[in-house]
């Protein structure tokens, strides 16, 4: 019968030949990834309580990056408690202030088209760009995971977004998502899977794959899905992850789902999303009146050297307008060296970038924040109330272009026509 | 379990529930913090056995699971809403937090006397006597949520393991 790719990987990972969307089933981790937040802080008391060890350290990979950057003693407190763990639990895929976790795992091949991981993030859809099965947990639930190996979940149904044409210069996968969000809400992906398909995304770079399948989490999807193809091969290559199959890992031709979108690429406009929800994403062109004093390219939503490069084409022979702040915080290292070879990097500075460290930053919202009432364009995922500092800061939703662009103008604007 | 109602609207978020500059403290002061964006009495005069009463997407954001340890804390018995942030419900039941999908929230006026029983499904405004139906939690959930929370099945289970009893 046909399944869809969400089907094959957990059938796989059930060990069964096919599964049925809504039954409950078992499954055996592949890999399980943590940060200094969601991971050791709260894992260790846990297991000490337990008597118990990690089923697999090989199958572990633990990133520092939440409280990374953090000034005072709590924070660099809660990293040491990572540095601690990892040394005595013998993780050798530990990752300490290099990154971003989800950036971090794919830039070293840890995700491969099959996969079936989890981790304890909200964005941690994001492995989901390669084809693999990956969801975020809770730091309680991936105890259970790093105990017994295991997980449960409920088979989800498939909505695919299907996307013809190409997208226009100027638009990218963060418009795509907000416009999602937008159109069907933060519970539209109903905690089922997301696949997107069509031309428009597989002319996408990996990093913008990954932009899709991180924000179905703001979708309320419990992941997203890109099936592996030439450009995923390309990528792992690079990234050292060895041969990587690419069948069966793509939803049959008739497969079940439980709907289908389809858009025209062409036709999607740059999208920012008001204060304070994704879901109140309308098109640019709504917001060009609302002045901005922090431009913040930022997070693994957007801040991977896909992003940097956008924000570069928009401010290349720019400076960013009087009393606006332009804050770009890499999400990799690895990104970082490479925009800074290629030159991204420089025309980020020369336009009056100020550069933050490679970690979660302002995006997780654990550190004081924007100041009261600061009205910021950004490209992170989430502007709930209160996540980025005061409840009375107000937060733009957009992408690296738009946010380039509204950082020239000090004012929300469309990045259409400067894109270089 | 019987409680006060605390009733609140669509897309509650993790932020709200466990801001992230309390994200460092330990969960008595965060929890102090608990719902102040959307309710600042909330916290200081939510009292034992209450019931939080909500609309949809409930818990919606981050995996920071002291969103539901929070409320926990502040001793809700439960949370009824018309529907949950996948991530949210799972952390609620590893928790030990009884999280329970209900239609008929609108139902539900703040400060109603509630009588719930998450096994069953059944919630009873106490002043009408109406019932309203909930879905009821899956047995295997339920199980969870009465060891107290996953990390107290788990420990159940290694003792028996250990004991050589069948898990």
């Amino acid at each position: 019968m046909a399944q869809t790719l969400a089907q094959k990987l957990i059938a796989r990972a059930a060990g069964r030949a096919a599964v049925s969307a809504g039954e409950i089933v078992v499954c055996r981790v592949d890999l399980a990834m943590f940060h200094d937040s969601s991971g050791p802080r709260r894992l260790k008391p846990m297991l000490e309580r337990l008597g118990a060890g990690v089923w697999d350290p090989s199958r572990i990979v633990l990133v520092t990056d939440h409280y990374v950057g953090g000034e005072d003693a709590e924070s660099r407190a809660i990293v040491r408690i990572a540095r601690d763990w990892a040394k005595a639990e013998g993780i050798r895929n530990f990752h300490d202030g290099v990154g971003i976790c989800h950036v971090v795992l794919a830039e070293n091949g840890y995700l491969r088209p099959g996969m079936f991981a989890v981790g304890a993030d909200s964005h941690s859809p994001t492995g989901g760009a390669f084809g693999a099965y990956m969801f975020g947990i809770g730091a309680t639930e991936m105890l259970g995971v790093v105990v017994t190996g295991e997980i449960w979940l409920r088979v989800p149904e498939t909505i695919l977004m299907h996307w013809d044409g190409r997208f226009g210069a100027g638009v990218c996968a963060k418009d795509v998502m907000l416009f999602l969000c937008g159109r069907f809400g933060l519970d539209g992906g109903a905690y089922q899977v997301i696949e997107f398909a069509g031309a428009a995304i597989t002319a996408l770079p990996m990093q913008e794959r990954m932009t899709l399948a991180n924000m179905t989490a703001e979708l309320g999807a419990q992941t997203g899905l890109v099936a592996a193809d030439e450009t995923t091969q390309r990528y792992l290559a690079a990234a050292g992850a060895g041969d990587v199959e690419l069948e069966p890992w793509h939803s049959d031709q008739g497969a079940p789902l439980r709907a289908r979108h389809a858009f025209d690429a062409d036709r999607l406009t740059p999208q920012v999303a008001a204060p304070h929800s994704p879901a109140n994403a309308r098109p640019v062109a709504e917001f060009e009146a609302v002045a901005i004093e922090v431009a913040y390219v930022g997070a693994c939503t957007g801040a991977k050297l896909e992003d940097l490069r956008m924000a570069a084409r928009v401010l290349e022979g720019r400076r960013v307008a009087a009393g606006v702040a332009l804050l770009v915080a890499p999400a990799s290292r690895r990104d970082q060296d490479t925009a800074r070879a290629e030159g991204t990097l420089g025309v980020l500075e020369q336009a009056g970038a100020r550069l933050l460290p490679n970690a979660c930053g302002l995006c997780a919202g654990y550190g004081e924040g924007f100041a009261p009432q600061a009205t910021v364009v950004s490209t992170t995922a989430r502007n709930f109330k209160g996540r980025m500092g005061d409840p009375s800061v107000r937060v733009y939703l957009a992408s690296p272009y738009t946010v380039a662009a509204s950082a020239v103008a000090g004012r929300i604007a469309d990045p259409r026509e400067l894109v270089h | 379990m019987s409680g006060r109602s605390w009733v609140f609207g669509d897309d509650i978020d993790t932020d709200a529930l466990a801001p992230g500059r309390w994200m460092k403290s330990a969960i008595d002061e965060l929890a102090g913090h608990c719902l102040e964006a959307v309710d600042a009495a909330f916290a200081r005069e939510v009292r034992r056995g209450d019931i939080v009463v909500a609309g949809r997407n409930f818990g919606c954001g981050s995996s920071r699971e002291q969103a539901a340890q929070a409320l926990r804390h502040l001793g809700v018995a439960a949370v009824v809403a018309r529907s949950f942030a996948g991530l949210f419900y799972r952390n609620a039941i590893n928790l030990g937090l009884p999280v329970l999908e209900c239609d008929a929230v609108d139902r539900i006026a703040a400060g109603a006397q509630l009588e719930l029983d998450p096994a069953r499904g059944r919630l009873r405004l106490a002043a009408s006597g109406e019932e309203l139906r909930c879905v009821p939690m899956p047995p295997f959930l339920l199980e969870i949520v009465r060891a107290g929370g996953l990390l107290n099945q788990l420990e159940k289970r290694l003792a028996e393991a250990k004991q050589g009893k069948p898990a």
